[in-house]
């Protein structure tokens, strides 16, 4: 269920590891080495403690992670794309973090918003959240949309209203398709930041997300970001499994591909 | 069995042992998450109150999980030695605690008193004792093992080696490999958490792992961490494994979740004897972390730290070579800063140890929680002055595959020198032989990956 992505040789490891920091008895040998892997290698010691610059550069790259965690979406990109936003049951950022199950569950008040503005029983249903990472979103919303629109329009399907929802967990997908009935629903979400990239968003995706959905029902794909699963391939790839998964009506372990 | 006390004024009152149990614990999100914790401080004061006057007989008369719906009760049941048990029954949680802690309990002592402790009772000694208490205690119990080589020796500091690559790239596992072996890291086990689970995928990693070990003669073991049943069709297919690993829960629910139970593990145990490539008696790795049995909603409304003491009750079966907590990996709302990280990574290497198990700690974080690396930094350091058997050794303790901060080979190099620890023996003599350490430090060849990319270059 868990797709990953090959990664693309050209910019395999982005840039952060490309600088040697040591003078290795081997120096081709080193080069060599870097290519092969983003992990933090080659990067020397003084005593037993590494170089000045190979912790400033970990420290920044934490940061980078720790900020996309408590960030917050960029209000103008979701006014770019129309989306409205709506909240699901947590009141602070650390109990949103606690408890998983608080981010599940839109409020009333959400419900209440997407019955009054949103299609009912639309074919595709399009969700975006911020998830673990807000600057998930900021970098990769802009590319993925237009991309994922336009696959929806090859393929021939149609979407509903798509709107954003702040502090959403995974199975938030299965409390937004008891409400609007959806046939198909793609949850553009931010992931857990890791240190590579903070800037990463999966995509979920669900035939029929009701309460009580397995999470071998979903399909997800993983790791979308620049250094990673570039945004427009993701978009068309989205489209591409949606087609799949209304032609069997199924999704997760059980489509075939 | 005494329930009940007045405590500043207030009358507290417990239901059963599991609810005394649950809130005697230290503050940890996980037991809010399953809504059992103490509502404040006073009140976990309270229950810690009670359990320090319950007697072992209590905890082994009143099972949290009843033996005939959980086979991890039903195996710690019938590991208890009955002489000893009978000689330490009517001891009240304290004087466990303080026997623990005296000059009284030497290294023998402890050895034949385990035989009579249930992993409950552990854990609930576990909640009365401090985080000083935990590292003085566990430092004056040693578990040594031996798969290819031996582990855990007083004064060692041991280190897996943890390349582990986001797509399995074989050359780029060995390159975060030889990084490791530059710092002297790696006489725990050469361990990869693979990404792709098949046993074509775990037969390279190990073929490869083991071609290293033999071309330079490193005293070391290997192991890939894919699911059980996955090695063990790698080996039936000829793959080189010195070790066999899977992660455990503490209830045989929680194992189900991961696909295994002891009839399961039993088979393993058979194989790996039988077709692993190690010469030693201990031939698996286990690894653990707080909380796993709640996220699996397997939990029995127990509390996590008694659920982690389980599955050492229950990974002792197998002699292991070599069990890990993977203290910080599953999130905030299991354990949600540093504090309870460091207090977890204390609580879980003392219990591993006080039930004779060789433990080590993956010293880590995920960037959602509230912690850094400094509080790793310190949480290593506590744990090298308590004895572990081993660290994690990461590239800069960065896990590019499971996007997550453990400990870096930096980090095992210093502890070591902070504290006077050496590496293992066999693997400090290997490094001695390669120039790479004398007199216990690191010479100015070490750190230097291509040190061994060289050899490979040139041979190949």
């Amino acid at each position: 269920m868990f797709e990953k992505e090959p990664l693309k040789a050209p910019n395999m490891f982005g840039t952060k590891n490309k600088r040697t920091l040591i003078d290795g008895v081997n120096k081709a040998g080193i080069e060599e080495m870097l290519r092969t892997t983003p992990a933090r290698i080659a990067v020397g010691r003084t005593g037993t403690r590494p170089k000045t610059k190979a912790i400033l550069q970990f420290q920044l790259d934490h940061a980078a992670a720790i900020d996309a965690v408590s960030g917050e979406v960029d209000v103008s990109y979701l006014e770019e794309f129309d989306l409205f936003s709506v909240d699901t049951c947590f009141e602070t950022k650390e109990e949103y973090l606690k408890r998983p199950d608080k981010g599940r569950k839109l409020t009333d008040e959400a419900v209440k918003t997407i019955k009054a503005r949103c299609e009912y029983r639309p074919q595709v249903q399009i969700v975006v959240s911020d998830g673990l990472s807000a600057s998930a979103i900021d970098t990769n919303l802009e590319n993925v949309l237009p991309a994922l629109y336009d696959s929806l329009k090859v393929n021939n399907l149609s979407a509903g209203t798509p709107f954003f929802v702040k502090g959403g967990r995974v199975a938030c997908m299965d409390h937004i398709g008891e409400v609007l009935q959806p046939e198909v629903l793609v949850l553009l979400i931010g992931e857990r930041p890791g240190l590579v990239s903070a800037n990463s968003m999966s995509a979920y995706i669900c035939y029929r997300p009701r309460f009580g959905v397995q999470e071998s029902n979903r399909n997800v794909i993983s790791n979308i970001h620049p250094g990673g699963t570039p945004a427009v391939e993701a978009g068309a790839h989205i489209g591409t499994l949606l087609k799949k998964m209304i032609k069997q009506k199924t999704s997760g372990v059980a489509l075939a591909f | 069995m005494i329930k009940k006390i007045r405590l500043l004024n207030d009358t507290y009152l417990f239901k059963d042992l599991k609810e005394i149990m649950a809130k005697a614990n230290e503050e940890k999100s996980g037991d809010q998450l399953a809504g059992i914790a103490a509502c404040d401080a006073k009140e976990r004061l309270a229950a810690k109150h009670v359990l320090a006057d319950l007697t072992l007989a209590d905890i082994r008369n009143h099972p949290l999980i009843p033996p005939e719906n959980d086979e991890v009760s039903r195996l710690i049941e019938e590991q208890v030695d009955e002489r000893v048990y009978e000689f330490i029954s009517n001891w009240t949680v304290a004087e466990l605690r303080e026997f623990l802690l005296s000059e009284m309990a030497r290294p023998p002592d402890i050895e034949r008193l385990r035989l009579g402790l249930t992993s409950e009772m552990v854990a609930a000694v576990t909640k009365i004792m401090t985080n000083m208490d935990l590292i003085q205690a566990a430092s004056k119990i040693s578990v040594e093992t031996t798969c290819n080589h031996t582990i855990g020796q007083k004064g060692c500091l041991a280190g897996r080696a943890q390349p582990n690559h986001p797509s399995d790239h074989i050359m780029g596992i060995r390159a975060s490999l030889y990084e490791a072996l530059a710092y002297g890291v790696g006489d725990a086990v050469i361990g990869i958490n693979p990404v792709i689970d098949t046993a074509e995928s775990v037969k390279s990693i190990l073929t490869m792992t083991k071609e290293v070990i033999d071309s330079w003669a490193i005293p070391t073991q290997n192991c890939v961490l894919a699911h059980v049943t996955t090695q063990m069709r790698a080996i039936k297919d000829g793959a080189p494994a010195d070790l066999i690993f899977q992660s455990l829960g503490g209830t045989e629910l929680a194992n189900q979740s991961f696909g295994i139970d002891i009839k399961l593990l039993d088979e393993a145990d058979e194989l790996i004897h039988t077709e692993g490539t190690a010469q030693g008696p201990n031939r698996w790795y286990f690894e653990t972390g707080q909380g796993s049995e709640l996220s699996s909603d397997a939990h029995h409304l127990v509390d996590q730290v008694t659920l982690e003491s389980r599955c050492y009750g229950l990974a002792k079966r197998y002699k292991p070579f070599i069990v890990n907590t993977v203290v910080g990996f599953i999130g905030p709302e299991y354990l949600y800063d540093s504090k309870q990280v460091i207090r977890a990574g204390l609580e879980d290497h003392f219990m591993g140890k006080l039930q004779g198990l060789p433990m080590g700690v993956d010293v880590c974080y995920t960037n959602h929680m509230k912690a850094d690396q400094n509080d790793m930094e310190n949480l290593a350091i506590l744990l090298g002055s308590a004895g572990v058997n081993f660290l994690i050794g990461v590239p800069m303790a960065d896990d590019c595959m499971l996007n997550y901060q453990s400990t870096s080979f930096h980090d095992i190099a210093s502890v070591r020198d902070i504290l006077g620890l050496r590496p293992t023996p066999a693997f400090e003599a290997w490094l001695e032989k390669n120039g790479l350490m004398e007199n216990g430090k690191l010479t100015k060849y070490a750190g230097d990956p291509s040190f061994f990319h060289q050899k490979t270059t040139l041979q190949a």
